[in-house]
């Protein structure tokens, strides 16, 4: 009797720890079956593409947090720096008229500053990583738009001295925004964060702060410098982020990265399980992305309406959060 | 309120077992009221779990308890204080609730357990009851003052205030003046005093010998979960206290290796950290084992920490080799050559969530890298391999995860991690706290190889058998300063166990 209990259990066990390793991978292939049955144009290559394209700023996003997560941060101001990023870059081209390398430059330089200044709140003043960052992704969102004066960036934009805006987007620029540059760049970071988190003294030094910050310090890890590298890499993601939604869409709205911000963190959460890694990796982000960008992509060629979106990704990002922190408990 | 008639307080057989531990056997234990009685022991002699069934924090032991004869069955905390019977732990914090008034703490009970059927707080008459308790008692602290903004000894006499709010009888007091300055012990004493001439029966606990002599009138010692001697306090001297509380000595334990210790390599000047370290110098010589004896909360830890830069408000200086290191944080520390094993081994020492061979290449990455950046598997396994098999790391194999190995095995993954470090000086704080004894001979044996081997050796550990076990010399701690320099070889655990009681000070 206690022996078949037993058995019964462990294998009881054994479809959870199943389910928690594969479950994500598992949803996507089911979406891709359903959807690919029920609608007439889903797996065609166009498609494909679309989700691909529609995801990788996401990615990206979400791939900066990935590394702010591993440390046992959580860097909630990277949608401010995306919008900042973006109106920086579009603003470098058409006010100012300056060249591709050098509007790029410039934009990733300004947000590496605010990672540095989020790094040095965090770790000096000892305020819990995901409330400062509150904070900060408040300021970040002002300075943004207070360099844009509450405006639109685009070309040929009406300046407050009544004279028409002069500066043009390089072609250059806009190819970095369409297919298949925007798709391989977001590839190509997915797999240097992962090699550099999985293969790297330095990765591995980031997960083992993130695990026990004190048995960390005391094993002669120099937390804090990995604690600022790790900011200094969300906000530099969250700064191509930006760029790269500059290179598509071509201006810089108002607070155009904030809605990223909940799809990178539902990506990075739902991304902890995959492969039962049990901890923020590049491509378990990835995957949680791909699982948002599919399901988005389904549920609008069966005609859901967009606005009932938010329903569907804050249940899944619900979904994976409840399976992590149960499998943690037990 | 105190109730003024005498009364006696009697334990009769009590035993009680956790899991693998049989931590009380028989143990008889009897108080009367108006007297303040010492119950002491070292480290693990069961005077804690004494206590806990007398406050009715466990429910599973064996014998009777009764109150002026009659017998009261105490198997609830509520039991407890129904029976006029209250706790003071040392853990004064974990009592209060630090974002409330000093009024509302003291008059917590009655708000929680006579409000039934009444919804609104009467502020007026809480701070009034209150201040009644505090005048009534001489304690000069608002009613209005959060508890937050309080000192140390303000917050205990807030708890015992709390205690005698209600119901009465005997009070127990777990190591009230550890953490008190000697002014403030004094007010405590003061407040004992009054409580003795209300009719209150103390117990209280203490490994502070000198103290006891001051405010106790009886003492109860007890040993390895056993009672050894009730008596009246006068007539029993330090020194026969001492020798109540060590008892036989455990042999055959400790590896005997032959060494060569050699010239000074490591030494600490002036070392303070706040209150917790007043100012100790120490040196080692290489191949020597040096003991930190001292019983908990002595700053045997916190001089650890100290030592190898893991505390913020450290001064002092340290030189090794005659050469003078600046050591801000561990990271410094791991660079110079130091090496420590902290106490608290799951929150300091160890990452469960990672493999074996993560958590014993974590303090030396570097040399398992290509480039110093690229993660090499294959050296990581092999030296993961070798520490598991020179130290008998009993786990299924590399990459199984720390936290499902036993308490001993995690400890010798958490000193293994120094061992793939050409460290020179390694501190150990408790290394052998809840490990097996199979596990302690191996972390015995471990030290000794290490010193054998030249290194310099800091071994803290309030188990005097130990110390004398294993050390070439020993500094002794009390209240955060090294109080006697002693050589191993000639001195004894009554030696030792008097100098960290603060015994023959006064």
């Amino acid at each position: 009797m206690m022996a078949a209990a037993k058995a019964r259990e462990k294998k009881n066990f054994q479809v959870v720890d199943f389910l928690y390793k594969y479950g994500t991978l598992i949803t996507i292939l089911l979406l891709i079956v359903i959807f690919g049955t029920v609608t007439d144009n889903f797996l065609s290559t166009s498609n494909i593409i679309i989700i691909l394209r529609s995801i990788s700023i996401v990615t990206i996003i979400a791939i900066g947090l990935t590394v702010s997560l591993s440390v046992g941060g959580f860097d909630l101001s990277v949608g401010s720096v995306a919008s900042l990023a973006n109106a920086i870059v579009i603003s470098m081209y058409v006010w100012h008229g300056q060249n591709v390398g050098l509007g790029i430059a410039v934009t990733i330089v300004f947000c590496l500053v605010v990672g540095v200044i989020n790094a040095l709140l965090v770790i000096n003043f000892k305020i819990q990583d995901m409330l400062m960052t509150l904070a900060t992704m408040f300021v970040f969102q002002g300075v943004a738009l207070t360099y844009t004066r509450g405006a639109t960036i685009s070309q040929n934009m009406v300046m407050p001295s009544g004279d028409f805006a002069t500066g043009q987007i390089p072609k250059l620029f806009s190819k970095m925004g369409q297919v298949p540059w925007i798709i391989i760049i977001m590839l190509l970071i997915v797999a240097v964060v992962h090699i550099f988190l999985t293969y790297t003294k330095h990765g591995r030094y980031m997960y083992m702060i993130g695990g026990n910050q004190e048995a960390a310090k005391l094993s002669g890890i120099a937390v804090s410098k990995y604690r600022l590298i790790a900011y200094l890499i969300s906000a530099l993601f969250a700064a191509v982020g930006g760029i790269m939604l500059g290179a598509r869409v071509m201006n810089a709205e108002v607070n155009a990265g904030a809605p990223y911000l909940m799809d990178a963190v539902a990506a990075a959460f739902i991304g902890y399980s995959v492969f039962g890694a049990g901890k923020p990796n590049a491509f378990g982000t990835f995957a949680g992305a791909v699982l948002i960008g599919i399901l988005s992509n389904g549920l609008i060629m069966l005609s859901i309406p967009y606005y009932a979106m938010d329903i569907v990704k804050g249940s899944v990002l619900a979904l994976a959060l409840g399976i992590t922190y149960y499998k943690r408990k037990h | 309120m105190i109730d003024s008639k005498a009364s006696r307080l009697d334990m009769k057989r009590i035993s009680i077992a956790f899991p693998g531990v049989q931590a009380l056997t028989d143990v008889d234990f009897h108080t009367v009221a108006g007297r303040a009685h010492a119950l002491i022991g070292a480290n693990g002699a069961g005077k804690s779990t004494l206590m806990k069934v007398l406050a009715g924090a466990h429910d599973h032991y064996t014998g009777s308890i009764s109150v002026d004869d009659e017998e009261v069955r105490i198997r609830t905390p509520k039991d407890a204080k129904d029976n006029g019977i209250q706790v003071v732990y040392q853990e004064v914090d974990t009592a209060l609730i630090s974002n409330l008034s000093v009024g509302e703490n003291i008059m917590l009970e009655q708000t929680v357990h006579n409000m039934k059927g009444k919804h609104l707080i009467n502020w007026r008459e809480i701070h009034r009851s209150a201040q009644k308790i505090l005048d009534r008692m001489n304690i000069t602290v608002s009613t209005k003052k959060l508890v937050q903004e309080l000192t140390l000894a303000e917050k205990q006499m807030v708890l015992i205030a709390r205690s005698v709010s209600k119901q009465c009888r005997f009070l127990v007091l777990d190591e009230p003046t550890a953490p008190l300055s000697h002014s403030e012990t004094e007010q405590l004493f003061r407040l004992i005093r009054f409580l003795k001439e209300e009719g209150v029966g103390i117990i209280f606990i203490s490994h502070r010998l000198p103290e006891l002599y001051e405010i106790c009138e009886d003492i109860t010692i007890m040993r390895d979960g056993k009672l050894v001697i009730r008596e009246e306090l006068v007539n029993v001297d330090q020194h026969k206290v001492v020798e109540h509380m060590l008892g036989a000595k455990m042999d055959g334990q400790f590896p005997h290796v032959q060494k060569e210790i050699g010239q000074k390599w490591f030494e600490a000047k002036g070392i303070r950290d706040g209150e917790k370290v007043n100012g100790v110098d120490l040196h080692v010589c290489k191949g020597e084992i040096i003991g930190l004896a001292g019983l908990v909360g002595a700053g045997k830890t916190e001089l650890c920490r100290a030592l190898f830069g893991a505390a913020p408000d450290v001064s002092g200086q340290l030189f090794m080799n005659e050469k003078e290191l600046r050591i801000r944080s561990p990271h410094h520390a791991v660079r110079n050559g130091i090496a420590l094993v902290p106490e608290e081994r799951r929150r300091e020492g160890v990452f469960v969530e990672e493999s074996v061979s993560t958590n014993l290449t974590a303090a030396g990455l570097s040399r398992f890298t290509r480039w110093r950046t690229w993660l090499s598997k294959e050296k990581e396994q092999k030296a993961a391999a070798g520490i598991i098999q020179s130290l008998g790391v009993k786990t299924p194999n590399a990459s199984a995860k720390v936290g499902n190995l036993s308490g001993g095995n995690q400890q010798k993954v958490a000193i293994g991690k120094w061992l793939l470090v050409d460290a020179d000086v390694y501190l150990f704080d408790e290394p052998t706290k809840g490990v097996d004894v199979g596990a302690k001979r191996d972390i015995y044996e471990l030290v000794a190889e290490l010193a054998r081997r030249g290194k310099c050796i800091i071994y803290a550990s309030s188990e005097m058998s130990e110390i004398m076990g294993i050390t070439d010399r020993i500094y002794v701690m009390y209240d955060g300063v090294v109080v006697k320099e002693l050589h191993t070889s000639q001195t004894s655990e009554e030696e030792i166990m008097l100098h960290s009681t603060g015994g023959l000070l006064t």
